[in-house]
């Protein structure tokens, strides 16, 4: 007799139907893969049990690369070849970079984003970030002998629009479908809050190798809502290391002279700060070409050295309570993230600002990662019985510039995303006939002191009297952050859309060379790809809509179901073909034969969240 | 319901002042538990753009909602008596002396405490003023009265901001 299976609640019935979702923890200084097994998230290891990837990339003459480990071992060696820390690079142009100075690296500048001369060529940050996140892709392909269906990527809460795009560049140069991308708080708290059944407000302390996040989260009943968030996405484990190596350097009076000194002392100041959270003298031991240093430093001199650094937070943890109009007493809790919140000076200071002792129990390497796969296992449906809901906020403001170079704040700073918002402009002359807006993102009220996303231009507009065209601008930010603005005159109909990226970060064309010369399709046919790609797409979306009709059929009337119904087989017919653009074209008429449909299903969803509850409305 | 309704329909609530912020937030939350991108995150584009379209519908609503002097105006613009903030600036003498008196009292702090003290007042006069809102809307449904309360409102807020500035200039 056949044994029954019966599979464990709110998992999927059929292990062959769960599909691999990763979280990714793509950091400064290292990253992680971790994913959900049997109902319990942890960090995937590589062949060697080690789940700490070094976020270190050295290209070699010839082509090849070495990624994590050995790339780190090289540093001193052939820093010049050896990119750690790209994730300081992502969306930055050579001037944004502040110390590149102090770096061994050969810098090209772009207006958009800098690169990194080496042996094998210019790369892109963007190009280094897909290597590391295409080696932590194939550790998971290869722990669960599985294809991925798509991971969930964790950026800084304080990167901007540019910032987010060059991670969904990366991770589509490396061939993952992002299912989100979430702030690295707000996924330390997702660990946290599952592992502790927390409520209440909570503060997440995030001092990362090269950036500073705060963020303050209420949470109810599986609900993640992100109040404010803040922080310095130039601040962090990296600066620690150069205010030591700066303070011994002075203290000294030996210079650096070559790329390899200035590595060296790099390599030889991180040594000592992390062996100084555990004993209060060590000496900091470095050979440079011409001299060498052998320094004592005492635990209160290198409190001393990086004060500034400390204080720094803090403000930052201020300004964020304020924009949450809360204050320390509300808090019920703080979270430490990410490996710098070891230093014994951090901890004391994050302990005194709140009057309590901050929480500790998760490895602050591995939490951001954790969260970011229970959240990754929920959105690839293998949790159908989670009710976790993230509500996450744009951290920066976006706006455009007007006369005299000032900023019209259209999106403000902590707005729940998605939004959507928009503002009326006029022309400012008789007879104008186009407009050119400037999408800028930033606090500050001058467009210099503000990032520069996008510029395009609305033409088109008829003559009119300066002052009587109606032209709406409206921003939308969808649940990664990401911009895309819309302007429309009113009176006319003249319309311009643009999807911000083109016009920074990298565009379309590049991405595509880009992946021709990547070693993720080294093997692969471009094309292959791309159908492969379509297949599964095409695959994904009957399933939806499969499940979708089990549920709500009874909303559609006969002629409606015969359309979806007809166009379902037309894809399910046509998925078997070799071209990927007759795919596309076949789940694109499913997607617009299924529209009024998903609409009939939302309307029923939000009648069920207000069935039998409107007390008030007696 | 559907994507025109107003804000008070579109979360289940009775069209007045006076709202019960626990009860909001949960309904908030509710909502978005239906329609947030990331419950259909495999269901097809379709369902995607219909959830991107509910889902920032709800946040709009919310923010108007929740923030007393936006939800105030709202009801004003609702019941017929839209506030024109950039056409009418017009204001009571007294309520400028004051406004007057908080930019000096501004200019002058160079503290914390003085700065806390200026944020005590700007707080107490915000109070007065959303009680006089509640009163002119919910019991006399005087709108073209509750709109010098909004207005006046405005004026504090943009004054709150200024304050938020000057703390910010103080840490830096």
């Amino acid at each position: 007799m056949a044994l029954l299976q019966i599979s464990e609640p709110g998992q999927a019935p059929n292990p062959h139907e769960r599909r691999i979702a990763v979280g990714i923890d793509l950091g400064t200084t290292h990253s992680l893969v971790a994913a959900v097994r049997h109902g319990v998230a942890e960090c995937l290891p590589d062949n060697e049990g080690r789940v700490i990837l070094p976020s270190v990339v050295r290209y070699l003459a010839g082509g090849g690369r070495d990624i994590g480990y050995p790339a780190q071992a090289a540093l001193a060696s052939d820093p010049e070849n050896t990119i750690a820390s790209a994730k300081r690079f992502m969306g930055r142009s050579l001037a944004d970079v502040v110390g590149a100075d102090k770096l061994p690296y050969r810098f090209a500048d772009h207006a958009g984003m800098l690169g990194v001369l080496t042996v094998a060529g210019e790369k892109s940050p963007v190009e280094v970030s897909a290597d590391i996140l295409a080696t932590l892709r194939y550790r998971a392909e290869d722990t669960f002998n599985d294809d991925l269906y798509g991971a969930v990527i964790t950026v800084p809460a304080y990167f901007d629009d540019a910032q987010r795009q060059a991670t969904k560049d990366a991770a589509q140069l490396a061939g993952i479908k992002v299912l989100r991308l979430i702030n690295e708080p707000t996924a330390a708290a997702i660990a946290y809050g599952l592992d502790n059944a927390s409520e209440g407000v909570y503060a997440i302390y995030d001092l990362g190798g090269g950036t500073f996040d705060i963020s303050i989260l209420r949470l109810t009943q599986g609900v993640f809502e992100v109040v404010a968030t803040g922080g310095d996405s130039a601040l962090g484990g990296d600066d620690y290391d150069h205010a030591l190596a700066d303070w011994v350097l002075a203290q000294t009076g030996v210079e650096t002279v070559t790329a390899a000194d200035k590595a060296a002392l790099k390599v030889a100041a991180r040594a000592c700060k992390e062996a100084l959270t555990a004993t209060n003298n060590v000496a900091l031991h470095a050979d440079f070409t011409r001299a060498s240093i052998h320094f004592d430093v005492d635990k209160s001199q290198f409190e001393a050295a990086t004060a500034h650094l400390t204080a720094r937070t803090i403000t930052a943890v201020r300004k964020a309570l304020r924009d949450a109009r809360l204050s320390v007493q509300d808090v019920q809790g703080v979270v430490m993230v990410g490996g710098s919140t070891r230093m014994p000076q951090v901890q004391a200071a994050v302990a005194q600002f709140f009057g309590r002792a901050p929480l500790n129990n998760l490895n602050p390497d591995e939490v951001v990662a954790l969260g970011a796969s229970i959240q990754a296992n929920q959105l690839a449906g293998n949790n159908t019985a989670g009710d976790l809901l993230l509500l996450d906020v744009i951290p920066l403001s976006l706006g455009v510039e007007t006369m005299g170079g000032l900023v019209e704040r259209i999106v403000p700073r902590n707005q729940t995303i998605p939004t959507a918002m928009a503002q009326d402009f006029t022309t400012y002359k008789d007879g104008q006939t186009a407009l050119a807006m400037h999408v800028v993102q930033g606090e500050r009220d001058l467009v210099a002191d503000c990032r520069s996303l996008a510029r395009f231009e609305l033409r088109g507009i008829p003559p009119m009297a300066a002052g009587a065209a109606r032209i709406r601008v409206t921003f939308t930010v969808d649940a990664d952050g990401l911009l895309n603005v819309a302007a429309h005159e009113q009176v006319s109909g003249v319309q311009a859309d643009i999807n911000v990226k083109p016009s920074y970060g990298l565009g379309d064309a590049q991405i595509a060379q880009m992946l021709q010369d990547s070693f993720a399709t080294a093997e692969q046919d471009i094309r292959t790809r791309a159908v492969v790609e379509a297949q599964v797409d095409a695959d994904r979306l009957l399933l939806a809509i499969h499940s979708a009709l089990d549920a709500d059929a009874d909303l559609l009337d006969a002629p409606e179901r015969a359309e979806i119904d007809a166009a379902m087989q037309a894809l399910a017919e046509g998925r078997n073909s070799s071209d990927a653009a007759h795919i596309e074209a076949l789940s694109k008429a499913l997607a617009q034969a299924t529209e009024s449909f998903a609409a009939q299903r939302m309307n029923r969803g939000i009648a069920h969240a207000l069935e039998g509850r409107n007390i008030e409305t007696l | 319901m559907n994507l025109q309704s107003n804000d008070f329909e579109l979360f289940g609530l009775t069209q007045k002042f006076a709202q019960d912020r626990a009860a909001l937030d949960a309904r908030w939350k509710d909502l978005q538990r239906e329609a947030h991108p990331d419950k259909f995150a495999a269901q097809g584009d379709a369902a995607q753009r219909v959830a991107m379209q509910w889902s920032v519908r709800i946040n709009e609503a919310y923010q108007r909602l929740r923030d007393p002097l936006k939800r105030a105006a709202y009801l004003c613009e609702l019941a017929g008596s839209p506030v024109n903030a950039h056409s009418n600036t017009a204001m009571p003498a007294a309520f400028l002396m004051q406004q007057m008196q908080w930019r000096e009292d501004l200019d002058e702090a160079r503290s914390d405490a003085a700065l806390g003290a200026l944020r005590d007042n700007v707080d107490a006069a915000q109070r007065d003023l959303l009680h006089e809102c509640a009163t002119r809307i919910d019991e006399l449904r005087d709108f073209p009265a509750a709109v010098q309360s909004v207005r006046a409102l405005m004026f504090i807020e943009k004054f709150g901001h200024d304050l938020d500035l000057a703390f910010d200039k103080l840490e830096t």
